[in-house]
C-alpha cells in the first residue's frame, strides 16, 4: 500500500505524518508537492497540518486551489482513502470534500494539549481497529478548530454515521462536540486532533496507531489480502 | 472600476472574535454595545469591464473564494 503526504507552502506536520506511516506501518510513503498533477500511484492521501499559505483569507482557502487538489478530489471520487488532519481538515472542508467549516476557537486561544476522543463510528476505514465508543487520547494543536455545520447538515451527519470522533470535553466550541467527520461514502476523514503525533510512547500516547493500522487493514480487505502477515 | 467587498460571519453563526471585542469594549465602559461582528473588507481594482459584467464576476469571486458561504455572508459595492 502506497501513501502520499501532501506538502503545501506552510505545512508543518508533513514530517510527522511521513514518520507515522513509516514507523507504524513500514509501508512506502512519499512527500508530494502541492503542484503535483498525478496521484494515481497512491492508495491513501494524507493532507497534513500546518499553516498552508499562512492561513491567508481563511484556513485552507488558498490551498484548495493548489493543482494537487483536483487530484485529491479525483482520488476521493475513486474511493481511495483521504485523511485530512488539522489544517488538512480545514483544506478538505474548503474544497467541499467534507461538510461544514472550522471557525475560530470559542476561547479565542490556540489550544495545544491532549484531548480525550470518543470513537463514534468504528465502521470506517480509518477507525475499524478501535472499539465502538472507545476513548482515546490524541493531542490537538489549533486556533481554528471550532467545527460548524447547520442543523440540517448535522442531522445528516448523525443519520449517516459521519461523525467519526467526538471530544469528551469540548475544547473549542465545536457543534455537537465534533472532532472528526467523514464524507457520506466514508473514504474521506477530516479531524482536528493529530493521530500522527500519538504513535510512540515517547510522545505520551500511542492511541493514534490504530488509525494507521485501520487504514492498511481496510485496504488489504479491499484488495483481498486480509490474511497476509 | 472598483469593487468593495464586505465579508461577515453569518448572524446564525457565533463570532468568537466579535464576542471578545465586545467584552473588551464593555470593560472599557462602553456598555451600550449590544452586539459586535467582525468581518473582512476587501478592495478590488478591476480592469476594463462594464458594470453589468463586473457584477457577475465579483459575485462569482465571492462565492468561489472570498467568502465561505457555509459560515459567512458577503455583500459588495461597485464604483466607477
Amino acid at each position: 500500500m502506497k501513501f502520499a503526504v501532501l506538502v503545501f507552502p506552510g505545512s508543518n506536520c508533513d514530517i510527522d505524518c511521513y514518520k507515522a506511516v513509516e514507523s507504524v506501518l513500514g509501508e512506502p510513503v512519499d512527500y508530494v508537492w502541492h503542484t503535483a498533477t498525478d496521484l494515481s500511484p497512491y492508495d491513501c492521501i494524507l493532507v497534513p497540518g500546518g499553516f498552508s499559505y499562512g492561513d491567508y483569507l481563511r484556513c485552507g482557502a488558498i490551498s484548495r486551489f493548489a493543482p494537487v487538489m483536483n487530484e485529491v478530489a479525483k482520488a476521493a471520487e475513486e474511493g481511495k482513502f483521504v485523511l485530512g488532519i488539522c489544517n488538512g481538515f480545514q483544506i478538505l472542508t474548503e474544497a467541499g470534500l467534507l461538510p461544514g467549516a472550522l471557525r475560530r476557537n470559542m476561547s479565542m486561544k490556540f489550544a495545544c494539549r491532549d484531548t480525550v476522543l470518543k470513537v463514534e463510528n468504528n465502521q470506517t476505514p480509518f477507525t475499524r481497529d478501535y472499539e465502538a465508543g472507545e476513548e482515546i487520547i490524541i493531542p490537538i494543536a489549533h486556533g481554528e478548530g471550532n467545527y460548524y455545520c447547520d442543523e440540517e447538515t448535522l442531522e445528516e451527519l448523525r443519520a449517516n454515521g459521519q461523525i467519526a470522533f467526538r471530544y469528551k470535553s469540548n475544547p473549542n466550541g465545536s457543534v455537537d462536540d465534533i472532532a472528526g467527520v467523514t464524507n457520506k461514502q466514508g473514504n474521506v476523514l477530516g479531524m482536528m486532533p493529530h493521530p500522527e503525533r500519538a504513535v510512540n510512547e515517547i510522545l505520551g500516547t500511542v492511541d493514534g496507531k490504530k488509525m494507521f493500522t485501520s487504514i492498511i487493514n481496510a485496504w488489504r480487505e479491499q484488495h483481498d489480502a486480509a490474511n497476509v502477515r | 472600476m472598483k469593487a468593495k467587498v464586505y465579508v461577515t460571519i453569518k448572524q446564525s453563526v457565533l463570532d468568537p472574535q466579535g464576542v471578545a471585542v465586545q467584552g473588551a469594549l464593555h470593560s472599557l465602559g462602553f456598555n451600550e454595545v449590544e452586539s459586535l461582528r467582525i468581518g473582512k473588507y476587501m478592495e478590488l481594482e478591476l480592469g476594463d469591464v462594464n458594470k453589468e459584467e463586473a457584477e457577475g464576476r465579483v459575485k462569482s469571486m465571492c462565492e468561489k473564494l472570498l467568502a465561505n458561504t457555509v459560515v459567512e455572508d458577503y455583500r459588495y459595492e461597485l464604483e466607477g
